[in-house]
Formats: structure tokens, C-alpha cells, sequence
């Protein structure tokens, strides 16, 4: 479904990502985790058509879509949930979920998608009519889930869900997603957390400064050593 | 009595006029979060294309509103274009060049009358009756609020919305399949269609037009009334327009020195109340909407 080949996308003359080769099939749900600065916010940027991608190629649905720009990437199937939860702060709550509902065609429509967002995020039904900016972060976060929904993605691009909320919060974001991934949603996830990508993740990757050195399904993932100790933080031996 | 009829008519129809223009700017400005300072020259492209089709076509007025219209549609269109791969004060001194390059066009060309500018700019007749003195108030009224009704509209429909989501994060809009490049020549040309029609209507009840009455000082008057009334609602535009044709009017004696006034009232304002008096968050307007409400039985109701 998406095929990432050997991407290198550069800041100036800094190497963000050196030759990134991701693969998502459809309703997999695949993590890229890594630390900060390791470029998987780069990462999903390329994918989304926000940054230059200077080698490489992505593939999405069989078409060559690296030289198209976000909105034409967002019309074809791409979902994108922005890191920081970035919504449009001065739109309602049901405004920024209209949004982007870009490819509706009615008003029919628009109302019928509504409801299935408000029936998988309650919260954000009471508070429709409030202005954006005045949502707590997991609210915020819901929400930027729930605008990308409105456009009924094929692939639904998340950039850390987790970043920035509290474990409670995190852990509530993350049923949201394992519940979508249970709906048959294809999801590539990037994020800092691995433990709760890995809880919801049938693939991961592994990225380190612009490089993907590890690559294991889930199973395999949580007992590689490398990833075991240094990312999820379990007790070292030393003999 | 002190104040004439005349005097009241001629600053009533500046208030609607420049009110119209600053409609245009919180179109382009407000609700696409695009800079423009140079709306003047937009009112300049409407009054002189509204002049020629008049004074050397012996087009009715209108149907040179409407043409105005158009001509200033198309010009902000092309700044719309231009500033695609602009943002911020790269494109804000891209307008101001703008408003300088309108200007030395009408002065340079003969054609736009050059330095004696365009004199007989007819008045409009209706139903075979000259519209003058207080019927072109409230011809200029009339016209205000029929394009505050589309300001409003346009605020209802998905172009409304996209507006918005382009000023609120333009990367965040692009990628929830916002054509950004599209909203920005929107945003641009309809902005500018309103700064035309303000032309239009000041050129047909001045009777003469040069290359001066649009000047980069006019577009910096525009952006002082949204300022002052406030960039991100429609009455907003009304009331700075209102406010800042007055003030000068009270404190005559300040002549040439009224660039220093408004640069002061938008760095006060800037400074004190940066969403305008009546600005979407304001206070003012949230009592004035509540008092509105109770008035009309709350027909709106969120």
C-alpha cells in the first residue's frame, strides 16, 4: 500500500534522513520508533509532502506520488495526524472535523461521517461547539485523530500521539488507535513510546539517526536486545 | 446647526466606501491570514476602471461597478498568484511594491490620466434620476451590506472554512487536502474585488480621481480601520471604517500630520486590544451579540 524507497530528505546540508526504505501493507499497523531527532517526524513529512524528498522515491497505491504536493497526497488516501496535535486553533471543534472532510460531496455526507467520529470520540460531541484552543491535550489529540478520519484515509499517518500527554491520557489515545486498528485501519505510527507502539503495532521499525537499522515484526521486536534495554528500558546483566 | 446635510452625506458615504474596503482586507487578512498592505491599490484599480468605462466608454455606472469588480478581482488575483510562494513580511512588502507599482502605472500612463487624473466621472442615474447627495448614501449603504452578506456567507460555506484553516496552520491545511495555492489567489481576488467596488463608489461620487487618492498611506488608513474595528468579523470593518473617517474629522487641525495618528492608533491598539474593538473575542461584541440576542429573541442559538 505505501512503499518508502530510499528516501534521503535533507535540512540545508544536514542529513535528516539517509536512504529510508518503510513498507506498509493494507490494515497493517506499522511503528517507526526512535529517539528525538532520529527523524521519524522527517520521516512522515516526506511521506505527507512537507519536506523536499532529495533521493528516493514513495509509493502509494501504486503510484509514484513524490513529487505531488500534501493536498493532491490527502486526496488520494493519505490521513496525516501532525505531531503536537496541531489543529486549527480559532475553527469549533465540529469545524476542524468538517475540514477534513475534504473529499465529502454532500452535506449528507459531511453529517453521516460527523456521527461516526462523535460515536468513536464522545468527548469531542459535547464539545462541539467549543473553539479548538480551548480543548485539553487529549481532547486536542482525539481530535486531530478524529479530523483525519473525515476523510476516510486509506492510511492514516500519526506523528507521536503520545508526545506531551499524561500516561492516563496516552494510555485512553492508544485504545482509540488499537480500536481503529481493530476496524481494519492501515496506520504507520511514529513514536518515542515504544512500549505503547508496541502494544499496537504488527510491524516495527527501528530509526536511528536518518537510518532504519532494525526491522522485526512485533513479536520479534519486543525481545531483540537492542531494543529490549535501550528502548524499553529493561534491567541490563552484565556477567 | 452646525453640521449640514452635505457634510453628513459626503462622510456617511466615505465611511461606507473605505467600510467596504476594510471588509476586503478582513476577507484577505481576517479569514485567510494573508498580509496584504496594499488594499489601496486595489481601490485605485476599481476607480479607475469604473472612471474609464464611464468617462471614455459611456458605460451606466452600473455596469462599470461591475466591471470594477472584476478588473480588481482579476489584479488580486494576480498578487493572489505571485504570492503563492510568499509568507509573512516577505509577502507583506511584496503588496506595499504592489500599491507603489499601481500608482506609478496611473501616473505614468495617459491612459489612467496620468497626473491630472480622471475629471466628469459621472453620478449614477436610476430609473432615470441622478443619484446624488444623500441617495448615493444610501445607494453606498446598500451596497455595503449587500457585500457584507456575502462576507457572511462566504463565512458559512467550506471557503469560509478553508480560509480560516489556511490562517490557522497552513501546513496542517495542506495536508488535510487543502489546495492552499488555490485559497490564496481566492483570498486575494475577492479581498481585492471588495477594495474595487470601494473604488468604484468613491469615484462616482467625487467626480475626479488621481493617482494619489491610492497611495501606500490609503493602504495603511485601510489596515488601521480593520485594526481598530477589529480583522476577524464583519462589523468590525464597519466601526473602524467609522472611527477612523471621524477622528480626523475632530481633530482637523493635526492636517498632514494624520499618518502619525494612524500610526499610533494601530500601535496602541497593537499593543492594548490586538483583536480590534470589535474583534471576534472582544468583549464589546460578545455583550453587543448577547444584547442583540436578547433583542431578537436569540435567532441565531448555538
Amino acid at each position: 500500500m505505501l512503499a518508502v524507497n530510499d528516501v534521503h530528505v535533507y535540512y540545508g546540508t544536514i542529513a535528516a534522513l539517509r536512504g529510508v526504505t518503510v513498507k506498509v501493507d493494507e490494515g497493517e499497523v506499522v511503528a517507526v520508533i526512535g529517539r528525538n531527532g532520529a527523524g521519524k517526524t522527517t520521516l512522515i513529512k516526506a511521506i505527507m509532502g512537507l519536506v523536499n524528498v532529495v533521493k528516493g522515491s514513495v509509493v502509494f497505491d501504486g503510484e509514484d506520488i513524490t513529487g505531488l504536493p500534501p493536498w493532491e497526497r490527502a486526496k488520494l488516501g493519505l490521513g496525516y495526524v501532525p505531531e503536537g496535535r496541531r489543529l486549527f486553533p480559532y475553527l469549533t471543534v465540529e469545524e476542524n472535523l468538517i475540514v477534513g472532510a475534504h473529499n465529502a460531496r454532500s452535506r449528507e455526507e459531511i453529517k453521516k461521517r460527523l456521527e461516526e467520529v462523535y460515536s468513536l470520540f464522545p468527548r469531542l460531541r459535547e464539545r462541539r461547539g467549543q473553539l479548538a484552543r480551548t480543548l485539553s491535550g487529549g481532547e486536542a489529540q482525539m481530535l486531530a485523530i478524529a479530523r483525519s478520519l473525515m476523510a476516510r484515509p486509506k492510511l492514516i499517518l500519526m506523528d507521536e500521539p503520545s508526545q506531551g500527554l499524561a500516561p492516563i491520557v496516552v494510555d485512553e489515545i492508544f485504545n482509540k488507535i488499537m480500536e481503529l486498528k481493530r476496524e481494519g485501519h492501515s496506520i504507520l505510527l511514529v513514536e518515542q513510546n515504544v512500549k505503547k507502539a508496541l502494544e499496537v503495532a504488527d510491524r516495527v521499525y527501528l530509526l536511528e539517526t536518518g537510518k532504519i537499522v532494525i526491522e522485526l515484526p512485533v513479536e520479534e521486536a519486543k525481545n531483540h536486545p537492542v531494543i529490549r534495554e535501550v528502548y524499553l528500558g529493561a534491567k541490563q546483566r552484565y556477567k | 446647526m452646525p453640521i449640514s446635510t452635505g457634510y453628513a452625506a459626503t462622510l456617511l458615504t466615505v465611511i461606507a466606501a473605505y467600510g467596504i474596503a476594510a471588509l476586503g482586507l478582513n476577507i484577505t487578512m481576517g479569514r485567510a491570514g494573508q498580509v496584504n498592505l496594499g488594499q489601496a491599490a486595489f481601490v485605485g484599480v476599481g476607480a479607475m476602471a469604473s472612471a474609464i468605462a464611464t468617462v471614455r466608454y459611456s458605460l451606466s455606472f452600473w455596469e462599470a461597478i461591475i466591471i470594477a469588480a472584476l478588473a480588481s478581482f482579476l489584479a488580486g488575483a494576480a498578487l493572489g498568484v505571485v504570492s503563492i510562494r510568499l509568507r509573512e513580511d516577505f509577502l507583506a512588502i511584496t503588496t506595499i511594491g504592489f500599491n507603489f507599482i499601481v500608482v506609478y502605472v496611473f501616473l505614468y500612463y495617459k491612459f489612467f490620466g496620468g497626473s491630472y487624473g480622471i475629471i466628469g466621472i459621472p453620478k449614477p442615474t436610476l430609473l432615470g434620476m441622478r443619484i446624488t447627495g444623500f441617495a448615493y448614501t444610501i445607494m453606498s449603504w446598500t451596497i455595503l451590506l449587500l457585500l457584507a452578506a456575502l462576507a457572511l456567507y462566504i463565512d458559512k460555506t467550506w471557503l469560509g472554512l478553508a480560509f480560516e484553516a489556511l490562517r490557522d496552520n497552513e501546513e496542517v491545511a495542506e495536508s488535510v487536502g487543502i489546495d492552499v495555492r488555490k485559497y490564496k489567489i481566492l483570498a486575494f481576488a475577492i479581498g481585492a474585488m471588495y477594495g474595487g467596488v470601494a473604488g468604484s463608489i468613491l469615484a462616482h461620487f467625487k467626480g475626479y480621481i488621481v493617482y494619489s487618492d491610492f497611495a501606500f498611506p490609503y493602504s495603511i488608513m485601510i489596515l488601521s480601520m480593520s485594526i481598530v474595528g477589529g480583522m476577524d468579523t464583519i462589523v468590525g470593518a464597519i466601526v473602524g471604517s467609522a472611527m477612523i473617517i471621524l477622528l480626523p474629522e475632530i481633530f482637523r487641525p493635526l492636517m498632514e500630520y494624520r499618518m502619525i495618528m494612524y500610526t499610533a492608533i494601530i500601535v496602541l491598539m497593537l499593543y492594548f486590544k490586538p483583536e480590534g474593538l470589535l474583534g471576534r473575542e472582544s468583549k464589546w461584541l460578545i455583550s453587543l451579540r448577547r444584547i442583540l440576542r436578547a433583542w431578537s429573541g436569540g435567532i441565531r442559538g448555538d
